[in-house]
């Protein structure tokens, strides 16, 4: 079973600090730089689109593509941002990414800003993990020092500077353009487009905004080829890439494989879920993913196969809840923490989510009345594709699909609370003790 | 007002877009938002963050419409925010009218606005007017399907003394941060928390501090920004709205102004797209008290013994006609910058044909010779047509002001060109002696110039053509040459050249005629046709030839009792450009009437007093600086006064066997219809020289100018708005205020032979060295009066409290 892994990204994460550059460059490290830098930029560019990475952020814009759109005739600087703040719940790919191989993503904003004409460069951070902020600045430092950033980079003549910066703890901020106003020091809400970031980012300049992932997996793609990269996959969904196994599944972690692996498949290679349970439920890629369930098993984790189930493969952080679970309990954990990242500016967002913790309340507590789950998903239907950014999208996504698939035991929540139905201490991972009521 | 043509061909010039709402064509200049494309249409699509001047934001998302097709035979899959959608080639839209998706996506915003809003419109001053209660109504559910707890704040907090905010009322639309930020460029308020505690806040450390805070409360679609002065005042349907003018200031905005029971509640902005588009500053919306008052005169007053005492209005108009025969022609008019164009006219023609003296002036400020040549020259008898407008403003390719701070002079002229700085990257260059907070946010171009510099700076001002709009204010009277020099630099490069004065009477005072050289519509007293032309149309044999006496002149001349009587209405004696010399005059002349509204500091002088109407209860018009005219309609018809300027002049000139020719304010204006045109000789342009403008090294000298909220009449009762006057402060440069001890903070008393004034120092890198900026009337410190110096003059600055 193990062949079905393919470590690129993750194969050093096991090495001796593989975060030193020292590590780094014992496995290899920035020979991809030094090749990329015999290329031209276009070259870089184009062995980056024809490879088809596409975005690991989780809408899947193709990588190349968002570089080309760069127009070449703007007078001010490019900007290359690196979205890493990591926040979605279940996602966990690119802070362990950071912590284990920073130079690995230091080595592709170097060969991307290469490759988009770039000279300044921003990698933003989740501001709570604090210990992946000073790992990427102490990589940056060293990178720094041995000369792959900086003025005339291995003499050829190009100039990087890279700028790590943490956010100060908003959701939101994982949006493209509210990164862009957080980075500049204002209050993360985001922006009106057009303009879009291509044209009129960061401080009005043109500014390519890529997810840690993609940027990282720049430098196997110029080292190893892009027909090196196809090979992996599917055919719109190339290459490989890291899913996050969490919940009740026996071996929880990263696993790197081919994009449309099952998750039978990485069940298998986790373990299993936990032992004597089965899968209820699971998200393909964080709380914004419609849920799936166990007859999505044998679905490739694509981006085209979860879009064909009505879902999305978003950041492939794969949760995985037994029969022992309250849906209800967990989709209202999800809608609160939408309602709590709810930046407020737009009215759907805002006043939606707050409004759906309260109905999910009385579901969980047994006192919802009769009619409240179409009152529910009317208000999803209200909150979703009305509101500013996409964030009111994921809010409502948990709740219809978990309505979707589990609607008993939302009219249950009539009569019977949540913790009655599904006692909670029977899905608690580690032993706790007997609770009666809610958010214990 | 009508559409100039200029207007009209700059919106030809524009491409146009065709599209389609709800099954109907319309073409749109390119660029035009959906939503506005659907109002041409008739078709109201509700709405709370969008704002015609304001950037959109699509924050609220009450405007969504259904988008059939892009214009490129694509749909959008999801409903679309109207207000930030452009109208594209071919589009189709439906809007709440024709989708129900749009329909209820609509009345499903409404209902989510609502959940967390407290329903307390029996007690809203919104209530009645609040476009959340009418939207409600038309687009949103008859009842709400939410049964949850509301998120509750206490109420309401201050931003400002003027400005109350009501978080629970709030909708979040951002209007009035945007308004801050991108209007007045006052972003002392912003948004702050997240989610559904997201709310309005103020920085802690810093008030909200804008000239312009009340737009806010007017912009807020609901009841969240109240004002602190009309908070339940009224409901809106007990009031009666007026549209009238502005009495402030010369920028001319239109006002609607509520009353209700005969007292004046509330003023508004008026909507003038050419003037004040949609906004005005604080002191035309919040000072209207001031008539009101213990001390608003309601009838004649006559002196006795000494003291003055109520008279009946025969025997007021007897003494007064007695005191004025005794006088003869040596007598003279001083009016205020308060009348209308009508009343002005008025009084100019009393002085000409019931007096028989040219002795007028309107200017009770500082004055010159040069300036009335000047004012003779260039401003009197020029239509709307030939001036500078504030669309030209907006359209110019540079803005040079001179003597003028816009933002506290004449604020609509300040936003008007912080638009074009927005949105056009209008350059504005400043001949002033420091860079004003206004003209920072104008991004403005310094030119250093210490006062009475002006001359040489203009005369040295480079990269000025036919595009440059100079703008020049009524300080420049205190500028020997400033305004001949200004006059020349128009005529050597083609800049087109407009005149702001303070006042909203002044432009319409040049154009009646109260000036001693001038007659109504630039005629001049020295042309005999002029006299003739005009002598005719008033039906007199005459008209009095010999040169009259200017302001400086008639004070002058009453000091020394060379002038026997002084007709004075609409002045205080501190307005004079030396107020000490000017109470010698009122105190000597030996026969003084004053018509005016309040009792004032020349009234009590008076031999005696005439009760005239106020603004809002009367009519007429102002020429605001553009020269366009602003009507003033009466408001208030319950009168404390029934006599105007005009009719009290008309009884006097009655009682003295004479005729005023008119008796109202339509007749008035109809006479002066017929002296417009004039086509004979104009005054010659000025051409005087400057004066030594050199600073002795170790001299300090006098900067001033009038703020917007100072010590004025106008703002007597308006106490909120008295709390938002700028801080007394002394600004001197870092250099110059080393030079003479002074720190940074402390207190720095000005000084002259005459007297001093304290002030907090405070270091500012703009103003030039060896130079002290002060202002002219902060509360409690007329400088004029006290110091005796005028802008230029030599004063003393040091460390400490006047001694």
């Amino acid at each position: 079973m193990t062949d079905l892994l393919t470590p690129v990204l993750t194969k050093n994460w096991g090495d001796e600090k593989s975060w030193t550059l020292r590590a780094y460059e014992k496995s290899g490290g920035y020979d991809a730089l030094r090749k990329a830098l015999t290329m031209t930029p276009d070259e870089v560019t184009g062995v980056v689109k024809d490879s088809g990475l596409r975005g690991r952020g989780g809408a899947g814009f193709p990588t190349g593509m968002k570089w080309s759109f760069v127009p070449k005739d703007n007078p001010n600087p490019k900007y290359l941002v690196v979205n890493g703040d990591e926040s979605e719940p279940g996602t966990c790919k690119d802070i362990p990414l950071m912590l284990a191989s920073p130079h690995t993503l230091v080595e592709g904003v170097i060969i991307s800003s290469y490759a988009i004409g770039v000279h300044t460069a921003f990698i933003y951070i989740r501001g709570e993990v604090l210990h992946v902020v000073r790992r990427m600045q102490q990589a940056v430092a060293e990178a720094r020092e041995a000369g792959y950033l900086g003025t005339n980079i291995l003499d050829s003549g190009f100039d990087l500077e890279i700028v790590v910066h943490a956010g100060a703890g908003a959701y939101i901020c994982g949006e493209e353009t509210a990164l862009l106003d957080s980075l500049e020091g204002l209050r993360g809400q985001p922006r009106l487009r057009p303009p879009f970031p291509a044209v009129a980012g960061l401080y009005a300049s043109p500014t390519v905004i890529n997810n840690v992932e993609s940027i990282a997996s720049v430098p196997s793609i110029i080292a190893r080829g892009k027909d090196w990269f196809g090979s992996m996959g599917t055919e719109k969904s190339k290459g490989f890439t890291i899913y996050s196994l969490s919940g009740h599944v026996a071996n929880p972690g990263q696993f790197e494989a081919p994009l449309g692996i099952t998750l039978r498949e990485l069940l298998e290679l986790a373990g299993g879920v936990r032992e004597g349970h089965e899968l209820k439920f699971f998200t393909p890629g964080g709380s914004s993913t419609p849920i799936l369930t166990a007859e999505h098993l044998d679905l490739p984790l694509d981006y085209e196969g979860m879009a064909g189930a009505g879902s999305m493969l978003g950041t492939k952080a794969l949760q995985i809840f037994d029969e022992t679970t309250s849906v209800v309990r967990t989709t209202l954990r999800w809608v609160e923490f939408y309602k709590h990242e709810s930046c407020g500016k737009c009215t759907p967002c805002r006043e939606g989510t707050w409004w759906l913790v309260q109905l999910l309340r009385d579901f969980e507590a047994g006192t919802a009345r009769e009619g409240d789950i179409e009152t529910m998903l009317d208000l999803c239907d209200n909150i979703g594709g009305r509101s500013f950014c996409a964030l009111a999208d994921g809010a409502v996504a948990c709740v219809t699909s978990a309505v979707k698939y589990f609607r008993s035991e939302f009219e249950a929540g009539y009569r019977t609370p949540a913790w009655e139905l599904l006692p909670y201490e029977l899905s608690a991972r580690f032993s706790v003790p007997a609770t009666t009521g809610a958010h214990v | 007002m009508t559409v100039t043509a200029k207007d009209l061909s700059v919106e030809q010039a524009v491409d146009q877009v065709t599209l389609t709402i709800d099954g109907i064509e319309v073409s749109v200049p390119k660029g035009t938002l959906v939503i506005r494309a659907a109002e041409r249409l008739g078709i109201a699509i509700p709405r709370f963050c969008d704002h015609p001047l304001l950037d959109p934001v699509g924050a609220c998302r009450e405007c969504m419409v259904e988008v059939p097709d892009m214009g490129n035979g694509r749909g959008m899959p999801k409903p679309q925010a109207s207000c930030t959608l452009e109208a594209m080639p071919g589009m189709k839209i439906s809007t709440q009218l024709s989708s129900p998706v749009a329909a209820k996506a609509q009345s499903g915003m409404l209902e989510f606005l609502l959940i967390n809003h407290p329903l307390d419109c029996p007690i809203c001053d919104k209530g009645g007017e609040c476009p959340l209660q009418n939207q409600a109504m038309s687009n949103g559910r008859g009842e709400s399907r939410y049964g949850g707890v509301k998120r509750t704040f206490p109420k309401p907090v201050p931003i400002s003394a003027q400005v109350l905010l009501d978080r629970e009322r709030c909708v979040l639309c951002a209007r009035c941060t945007r308004f801050s930020e991108q209007i007045s460029g006052d972003p002392f308020i912003a948004l702050v928390e997240r989610g559904a505690l997201q709310q309005v806040g103020v920085y802690a450390e810093q008030p909200y501090d804008s000239y312009f805070s009340g737009n806010v409360i007017q912009i807020c679609p609901v009841g969240a920004l109240t004002s602190s002065d009309y908070r339940f005042q009224a409901r809106p349907f007990d009031l009666v709205s007026t549209t009238t003018s502005c009495e402030h200031c010369a920028a001319g905005c239109e006002l609607r102004t509520d009353h209700r029971h005969y007292q004046v509640k509330r003023r508004m902005a008026g909507e003038a797209p050419e003037v004040n588009e949609e906004w005005n500053c604080d002191v035309g919306r919040f000072a209207f008290v001031s008539g009101r008052l213990t001390d608003r005169l309601t009838m004649p007053l006559l002196r006795e013994d000494g003291v003055l005492r109520p008279a009946s209005w025969p025997e007021a108009v007897d003494a007064a006609v007695a005191g004025l025969k005794a006088a003869g022609t040596e007598v003279g008019v001083l009016t205020g910058g308060r009348l209308t164009m009508e009343a002005a006219y008025a009084y100019q023609r009393f002085a000409r044909t019931v007096l028989g003296t040219n002795n007028i002036d309107f200017r009770a400020r500082v004055a010159s010779a040069e300036e009335e040549q000047f004012l003779a020259s260039t401003v009197a008898g020029v239509r709307l047509d030939d001036s500078v407008t504030y669309g030209d403003l907006e359209r110019a390719g540079k803005v040079v002001l001179v003597g003028l701070e816009p933002e506290e002079e004449c604020p609509i002229i300040f936003l008007r060109l912080r638009k074009a700085v927005r949105k056009r990257k209008l350059r504005v260059v400043a001949v002033a002696p420091r860079l004003s907070n206004g003209n920072a946010k104008l991004s403005a171009t310094l030119v250093p110039t210490a006062p009475a510099g002006e001359t040489a700076a203009i005369a040295d001002l480079t990269d000025v053509d036919a595009g440059t709009v100079v703008l020049l204010g009524e300080r420049l009277a205190g500028v020997p040459g400033a305004l001949s020099a200004a006059v020349a630099l128009a005529e050597r490069t083609g800049a087109r050249l407009a005149w702001v004065p303070r006042r909203a009477g002044e432009v319409g005072a040049v154009e009646a005629g109260c000036l001693p050289s001038l007659l109504p519509g630039g005629r001049l007293v020295s042309d005999g046709v002029a006299r003739v032309d005009t002598g005719s149309a008033w039906g007199v044999a005459s008209l009095p030839s010999g040169p009259g006496l200017d302001v400086n002149g008639m004070l002058g001349a009453a000091s020394d009792e060379t002038l026997k009587a002084l007709v004075v209405a609409g002045a205080e004696i501190g307005d004079f450009a030396d107020p000490v010399s000017a109470r010698d005059a009122f105190e000597h002349v030996g026969f003084l009437v004053s018509i005016e509204n309040r009792l004032s500091d020349i009234a009590v002088r008076a031999d005696v007093v005439f009760p005239a109407a106020l603004l809002e209860e009367t009519t007429g018009t102002f020429l605001d600086w553009e020269h366009r005219p602003r009507p003033v309609a009466r408001v208030n018809k319950g009168l404390r006064s029934p006599m105007t300027d005009i009719r009290i002049l008309a009884a006097l000139a009655d009682a003295m066997g004479s005729d005023l020719g008119v008796r109202n304010a339509r007749q008035a204006a109809a006479e002066l219809g017929e002296l417009t045109g004039w086509d004979g000789a104009r005054a010659e342009a000025p051409a005087f020289p400057g004066a030594d403008d050199s600073i002795t090294p170790d001299g300090l000298r006098l900067a001033t100018w009038r703020e917007l909220i100072d010590d004025s009449r106008r703002n007597d009762g308006a106490d909120d708005l008295m709390e938002t006057a700028p801080p007394p402060v002394a600004r001197l440069s870092t250099a110059t205020a080393a030079r003479a001890g002074i720190t940074d903070g402390e207190p720095v008393t000005v000084g002259t032979a005459r007297g001093q004034l304290t002030y907090l120092a405070l270091l500012d890198d703009t103003v030039v060295d060896g130079v002290v900026w002060i202002p002219s009337r902060a509360p409690g410190r007329n400088v004029a009066e006290t110091l005796g110096a005028r802008a230029g003059d030599p004063v003393t600055a040091k460390e400490g409290f006047q001694s």
